[in-house]
């Protein structure tokens, strides 16, 4: 069954066609990794399915159901949690904070004023989970914007997990880290993934991270979908080395 | 790294915030006490609770949903004319003067909101203006309702009846300022207990990160709408008693000055502190009370201390118990 399903997906920006016809099939289950050189339409591809912007031509299957005309927060309550290129969390607020504010969303209490214990205790449930899951747990009472990048990271993810997306979406989750923080990622990620078998499409650029995780591989390429395989048959592809590979080495 | 060196607001631990809360009551409870030692008369502490209430409402938006609006005035001066309306054509109610300025106020907020949720940062602030100066002229140029430039005069409050006895707000002047003090509590406190709950939550979340907060389902316009709303309901509850306070209701309480002065008071406070407005507005009050009578250019100086506060204490006079150096 797949969870997620991208049908000649297009988007233009006045006369710049930013993706070009992709389609693509991610299974329930997957560890999806979506590469390409600088350019080539992976964040675009990205915000398409997550519903930043939408298409202009094709359709988004998310569980069999059309999703390319609902906005981000419909998309959201359908099961999609995503991250961001650059982290995107609530900086003057707590770890904590930010978590309940994500598990309290998720949950439909986002317009109560008023909490049952029953109610608090499923939300304390979920946020103390997912701070422990992301290893933040020293961290539960700091203020989020005064973390090492790292940790803002997993923070983010933590909030996205809060959600408890049938599909998790991660925009460069190693992006501006260093070598620690990239290994400590990974983990988490891999984790996520074995673990608790949560579906999982990422974009990357580090490809020790990608062929590291990835069950399959999606190469894009000035906006059109190049090749798609697993990590063996894409290090294989000779349209992929010479686009991409090949240039990288 | 740009994040360790950042100023972040801690909230206060529970204890101090406790301590604080009682500290602000005592003091507003005991104004009528200290107000007189110190030069002031009772009014003047109503016109600071009154003011007060006002900049924490138009701040319930600015600090805590983090949208700018710079036409509140529409809500407190449509406060102020309901409750003349009320007085003047219709009866001798003072509790119902009340809700029909809140009414007023609130309602024209709602739909003012649903047009302009959309809009977000320098656009929303611009239209909020526009809507303001729709009002004002209206007030302005409606000669036979709203009276005009003179606007509506010779209504007095009236002495609220409790059957077995009497409250006489009309001229005691110290009943009338804990009447202004109870609105002040029931108003304030529910926007305290929102700002404590997941919905307050919510209006925090898209303060800090509106693009987060709608990947997390939020749906954005909508939230800002109804914290716009919630606003508009409590500063129009300030402006009714603002006309119970002068006894009239004229266009200048609808004039975008004081959206500006609104504006002001919450940011010498500090926008992201609940009391912080209240005494932004006394300091206001206060000085526009001594300076006003000594000369008439005395928004000078309280443009002069505007400024003092803003490159002193950036988070505002309360704001700098909250403000500490990351280690």
């Amino acid at each position: 069954m797949s969870m997620l399903e991208a049908r000649n997906v297009s988007k233009h920006f006045g006369s710049l066609v930013a993706v070009r016809e992709v389609s693509l099939t991610v299974a329930k289950g997957e560890l999806r990794a979506i590469i390409g050189p600088n350019g080539a339409g992976k964040t675009t591809f990205f915000n398409l399915i997550t519903g930043f912007f939408p298409p202009t031509a094709g359709e988004i299957l998310f569980d069999g159901e059309p999703v390319a005309r609902l906005t981000a927060a419909e998309r959201v309550k359908r099961g999609m949690g995503r991250t961001f290129q650059i982290t995107e969390v609530f900086p003057q607020l707590t770890v904590h904070e930010n978590v309940r504010i994500a598990a309290e969303a998720a949950a439909g209490y986002g317009l109560r004023l008023w909490l049952g214990s029953a109610a608090s205790k499923i939300v304390a449930g979920t946020v103390e989970e997912m701070i422990e899951v992301t290893g933040l747990t020293a961290k539960t009472e700091r203020v989020v914007g005064e973390l090492a990048h790292g940790d803002q990271r997993a923070a983010e993810i933590a909030m996205a997990l809060a959600l408890r997306p049938r599909l998790l979406l991660l925009d460069e989750p190693t992006a501006g880290m260093g070598e620690q923080e990239t290994y400590e990622i990974t983990g988490l990620i891999r984790r996520l993934h074995r673990d608790k078998s949560y579906t999982i499409i990422l974009v990357e650029h580090d490809m020790r991270v990608v062929f590291h995780l990835a069950d399959r591989i999606s190469v894009l390429e000035q906006g059109a979908l190049l090749a798609d395989g697993t990590p063996a048959e894409i290090a294989a592809d000779p349209a992929v080395q010479a686009a991409y590979l090949g240039k990288a080495a | 790294m740009s994040a360790l060196t950042r100023r972040t607001a801690l909230p206060l631990p529970r204890e101090l915030r406790w301590l604080r809360l009682a500290a602000v009551w005592v003091v507003l409870i005991a104004a009528p006490l200290w107000m007189p030692l110190v030069g002031g008369y009772t009014d003047l502490a109503a016109r600071i609770v009154v003011f007060g209430l006002a900049a924490m409402s138009l701040n319930f938006l600015m600090g805590f949903t983090g949208q700018v609006s710079f036409g509140h005035a529409a809500y407190f001066g449509l406060g102020v004319y309901g409750a003349g309306f009320v007085l003047l054509y219709f009866t001798h109610s003072t509790p119902l003067a009340l809700i029909a300025g809140i009414l007023l106020g609130g309602v024209s907020g709602a739909i003012i909101g649903a047009l302009i949720s959309r809009q977000r940062g320098i656009y929303f602030a611009l239209v909020t203006i526009a809507f303001q100066e729709v009002f004002y002229y209206i007030a302005y140029k409606w000669d036979s309702v709203t009276g005009g430039y003179d606007g509506l005069r010779g209504f007095q409050r009236a002495p609220i009846h409790f059957g077995l006895f009497t409250l006489d707000i009309q001229r005691n002047d110290i009943l009338f300022y804990y009447f202004v003090l109870s609105v002040f509590a029931i108003v304030a406190g529910a926007m305290g207990l929102i700002l404590r709950s997941p919905l307050g939550r919510t209006f925090l979340a898209l303060r800090e990160n509106e693009r987060r907060a709608r990947f997390l389902g939020v749906p954005a316009d909508r939230y800002i709408w109804l914290s716009f709303t919630i606003s508009a309901f409590c500063i129009a509850a300030a402006g009714a008693l603002n006309a119970l306070l002068n006894n009239f209701s004229d266009p200048s309480s609808l004039d975008v000055t004081i959206s500006g002065e609104l504006v002001v008071m919450a940011v010498l406070g500090g926008i992201h502190s609940f009391w912080g407005p209240l005494l932004g507005a006394a300091v206001f009050v206060v000085v526009q009370n001594y300076l006003s009578g000594i000369t008439i250019n005395w928004l000078f100086f309280v443009g002069l201390i505007f400024v003092v506060v803003v490159m002193f204490f950036p988070r505002g006079l309360l704001g700098v118990f909250r403000q500490r150096r990351a280690a």
